[in-house]
C-alpha cells in the first residue's frame, strides 16, 4: 500500500536522523568507559577516566566555577525575564513597546561573538572610565551570562503569560486582593513551572556557553567549556570523555525534569479550553 | 433598611471610549436593592464593558457610578463592594474549590474560623460541600459554574455582576441552571446584574430587562413590558419575532387611530393615540402569535390581509406559517398544534389574517 511505504520512508529518515544526531554521543558516552589511553582504540571497559577526572584539580576548579556561574545566572535571569515579560504582555501598549520587546530578544538570534566582543569592549570602556570592573572575571562572565539567558526565560515566560486567562487574575483582584498581591497569590504559582523551565534552560546555556566567556573572562576564571577546550587542544584525553558524560546526564536529567513540570501544569490548567 | 424600591446602583450618564470607538453612549441607569437586572444585547454592543465599568476594569470616559449611595467611580476594582462572575469563570487552576471560595474573605481580615464558616456556608448553598477537596480541573462544567458563583457570592457583595453566566454550559444544563441560579440569587437577597445576549435567558432570570444597542439602553422594562410593548424597531426584532407593517397616520383618536398600509386591502387600527401627526409615517409591529388565520374573511372591516401560504414550518408545540401577501411582503403567523389534525391549511392556500387592534404596538424609532 502506498501509505505504508511512506510511513516506512519516514520510519527509515526518522532513525536516521536520530542516529545523526545521537550517535556520536553514544559513542562518546561507550568510549569514556574504555581502558586504553588511545580514544579510538577498544581495550576494555574501566571506570579508571572518572577516577582520574576527580583527581584533576584544575578541571574540578573550572567545573565549580561553570556551577557556581550557571546558578546565578539562571537566578538573576528568571528574575529580569520575568520581569521584562509581564512588561511585554501585561502593561498594555505604551511607547517603544515593539522596540522593547524586539531588543530585550535580540541576543537570541545575535551571533554569539559579536554578544562577546561587545560587551567586552563594554567591560574594558568601563573600566577605563568608571574604574570597574577593574579585573574582568567571575563577575564579568556572570553579568554577560545573565545578558543572553534573560533573552531565552523573556521567551518562556512570555508564552506562558500569553496563554494564561488574564481573567483569572481580573478575578483575584475582583475579589479583594490589590495588584501586587495578585502577582504573589495568582500570577506567580499559575506561571510557576514556565519560571522553573526558564531556569533549567538558562543553566544550561549558561554551563554551555564557550564563546562569551572566553571574551569576558580574566585570570582565574576558567569556565569548564573552556578548560575542555584549551585540554582538547593538546589531544583527547579520555578523561574529557568522561566528563562529557556526566555533562550529558546532567543536562539529559534537566531537560527531562523541564519537560515532566511543562507536562503537569498542562495538565492543570487543559480545563479552561475543555 | 432595605426598602424594595431603594436604588443600589445608580449609572449616571456614563460613556466609554476606545479611541474613536464609542462602546457605551451615554447611559443611565437605576438598579434597584434585591433586582435581578439583565443587559441584553447583540454581540459588540457594549454590554462587557458596561458591566466591567461597574466592576472597575474600565474606568467611565465621562459620568459616574454610585453603589448604594456612594460615588465609586474612581475606587479600583479590589476595594469595590461588589463580585463579579466572569464568563470563562476563571476559577484558580492550582487551589482548590474550597480555597477558591476562600480567596476573597482571606483579603478581609477574617479568622480562620469566620472563614471556614464562610467556605462551607457558600458550598452548601451551592450543593459543592462534597467536592471542596477537588482542583477545578477535576470538575464539570456545570459544577465549576456553581463554585465560580460561591466564589463571589462569598463576600456577600452588595452587588453581583455575571458576565454571560450560561455562554460555558450546554443547551440542556442552561436551562436547568437559569432556574437554580435565579433561586439562589434570591435566597441571598443580592442584587444582580448580568450581561446576556440570549433573550430567552434574560426573560427567565431577570425581573427587568435593559435592551442595548450599539452602546446605548434602548428600553428598559419588564420582561413581559419589552415583549408587548417593544418602543423601538429594534427591540422588537430583537426579542421574539415580528411582523413589521409601514404605515402612514390617517386619523389620531383618543380611543384608536388608524393608518394606511401598502400591503393592507384595508385600514390599520391601533388602539389610543398615536404620538404622530397625521400624514406622518409610522411603523406597526404585530406579534405572529396574535394574528388569526382563517379560511373565511373576518367580519372585523379593519386589521385584516388576505394571502397564500407560502411556507409552513412545523415545530412540534407550535406552527410557523409565512403568507405571502398580493404586494409581496411575507407574514409570519404562529398557531399552536392543539389538536393533531387541525384546520389543515396547506401550501398555496388562501388564507386571511386578522388581529384585534390591541394587538398592534406603534414603533417610534
Ligand atoms: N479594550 C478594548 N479596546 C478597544 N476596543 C474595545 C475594548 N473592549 C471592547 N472594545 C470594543 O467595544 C465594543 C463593545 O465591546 P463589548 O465587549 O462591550 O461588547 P459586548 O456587548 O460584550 O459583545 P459580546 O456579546 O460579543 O461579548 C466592541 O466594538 C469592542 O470591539
Ligand atoms: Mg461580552
Amino acid at each position: 500500500m502506498q501509505t505504508g511505504r511512506l510511513s516506512n520512508w519516514s520510519k527509515s529518515f526518522l532513525s536516521l536522523g536520530f542516529l545523526f544526531l545521537y550517535a556520536p554521543m553514544v559513542i562518546l558516552v561507550i568510549l569514556s568507559f574504555n581502558e586504553s589511553r588511545l580514544v579510538t582504540v577498544w581495550a576494555g571497559f574501566s571506570t579508571k577516566w572518572y577516577g582520574e577526572l576527580l583527581r584533576d584539580p584544575q578541571m574540578l576548579g573550572a567545573a565549580w566555577i561553570s556551577l557556581k556561574i550557571a546558578f546565578l545566572s539562571a537566578s538573576a535571569a528568571v528574575v529580569l525575564g520575568t520581569m521584562a515579560a509581564i512588561v511585554m504582555v501585561r502593561m498594555g501598549h505604551f511607547r517603544g513597546k515593539t522596540a522593547f520587546a524586539s531588543m530585550i530578544t535580540a541576543p537570541l538570534v545575535m551571533p554569539e561573538v559579536i554578544i562577546g566582543l561587545s560587551l567586552l569592549l563594554l567591560f574594558v570602556s568601563m573600566g577605563q572610565t568608571l574604574g570597574w570592573p577593574g579585573e574582568r572575571g567571575i563577575i564579568t562572565i556572570w553579568i554577560a551570562h545573565v545578558t543572553f539567558c534573560t533573552a531565552f526565560v523573556t521567551v518562556v515566560v512570555a508564552s506562558r503569560l500569553q496563554e494564561m486567562d488574564q481573567s483569572i487574575e481580573e478575578a483575584a483582584q475582583d475579589l479583594g486582593a490589590p495588584p501586587w498581591k495578585v502577582f504573589f497569590l495568582v500570577t506567580l504559582p499559575i506561571i510557576a513551572p514556565a519560571l522553573i523551565s526558564g531556569w533549567l534552560l538558562a543553566f544550561t546555556l549558561s554551563l554551555d556557553d564557550l564563546v562569551i566567556a572566553s571574551f569576558v573572562s580574566g585570570p582565574g576564571s576558567t569556565t569548564l567549556p573552556m578548560a575542555v577546550f584549551s585540554s582538547v587542544r593538546l589531544g583527547v584525553s579520555p578523561k574529557i570523555n568522561a566528563l562529557a558524560t556526566l555533562i550529558i546526564v546532567t543536562v539529559t536529567m534537566a531537560v527531562f525534569v523541564a519537560w515532566w513540570i511543562a507536562q503537569r501544569s498542562l495538565k492543570q490548567t487543559t480545563h479552561i479550553s475543555k | 433598611m432595605s426598602d424594595a424600591a431603594s436604588p443600589m446602583l445608580e449609572i449616571r450618564h456614563i460613556s466609554k471610549r476606545f479611541g474613536e470607538l464609542s462602546a457605551v453612549n451615554n447611559v443611565s441607569l437605576t438598579i434597584n436593592k434585591g433586582e435581578i437586572f439583565a443587559l441584553l444585547g447583540g454581540s459588540g454592543c457594549g454590554k462587557t464593558t458596561l458591566l466591567r465599568m461597574m466592576s472597575g476594569f474600565e474606568t467611565p470616559s465621562e459620568g459616574s457610578l454610585l453603589i448604594d449611595g456612594e460615588d465609586v467611580s474612581k475606587v479600583p476594582p479590589y476595594q469595590r463592594p461588589v463580585n463579579m462572575m466572569f464568563q470563562s469563570y476563571a476559577l484558580f487552576p492550582h487551589l482548590t474549590v474550597a480555597q477558591n471560595v476562600a480567596f476573597g474573605l482571606k483579603q478581609d481580615k477574617l479568622s480562620k474560623a469566620q472563614v471556614q464558616a464562610q467556605v462551607d456556608a457558600m458550598l452548601k448553598l451551592v450543593h459543592m460541600t462534597d467536592y471542596a477537596k477537588r482542583k477545578p480541573n477535576q470538575l464539570s462544567g456545570g459544577q465549576r459554574q456553581r463554585v465560580a458563583l460561591a466564589r463571589s457570592l462569598a463576600k456577600q457583595p452588595k452587588v453581583l455582576l455575571l458576565d454571560e453566566p450560561m455562554a460555558a454550559l450546554d443547551k440542556k444544563l442552561r436551562s436547568q441552571m437559569q432556574l437554580e441560579l435565579v433561586d439562589i440569587v434570591e435566597s441571598v437577597g443580592v442584587t444582580c446584574v448580568m450581561v446576556t445576549h440570549d433573550q430567552e435567558e434574560a426573560m427567565t432570570m431577570a425581573n427587568r430587562v435593559g435592551v442595548m444597542h450599539e452602546g446605548e439602553i434602548m428600553q428598559v422594562g419588564s420582561p413581559s413590558e419589552i415583549y408587548e410593548f417593544p418602543n423601538s424597531r429594534h427591540t422588537a426584532e430583537f426579542i421574539g419575532s415580528v411582523n413589521i407593517f409601514s404605515t402612514k397616520v390617517l386619523h389620531v383618536g383618543a380611543e384608536a387611530s388608524q393608518m394606511s398600509c401598502a400591503d393592507m386591502a384595508c385600514r390599520l387600527t391601533v388602539e389610543g393615540g398615536v404620538n404622530a401627526l397625521e400624514g406622518a409615517q409610522l411603523e406597526v409591529a404585530i406579534r405572529p402569535e396574535k394574528i388569526t388565520m382563517a379560511r373565511t374573511r373576518p367580519e372585523q372591516e379593519d386589521n385584516w390581509v388576505q394571502g397564500k401560504i407560502h411556507d409552513i414550518a412545523y415545530l412540534g408545540g407550535h406552527s410557523v406559517y409565512h403568507i405571502k401577501l398580493p404586494s409581496g411582503m411575507i407574514v409570519m403567523v404562529t398557531t399552536t398544534n392543539i389538536n393533531r389534525h387541525a384546520q389543515r391549511l396547506t401550501w398555496e392556500d388562501d388564507v386571511y389574517l386578522y388581529w384585534s387592534a390591541a394587538s398592534a404596538v406603534v414603533l417610534y424609532q
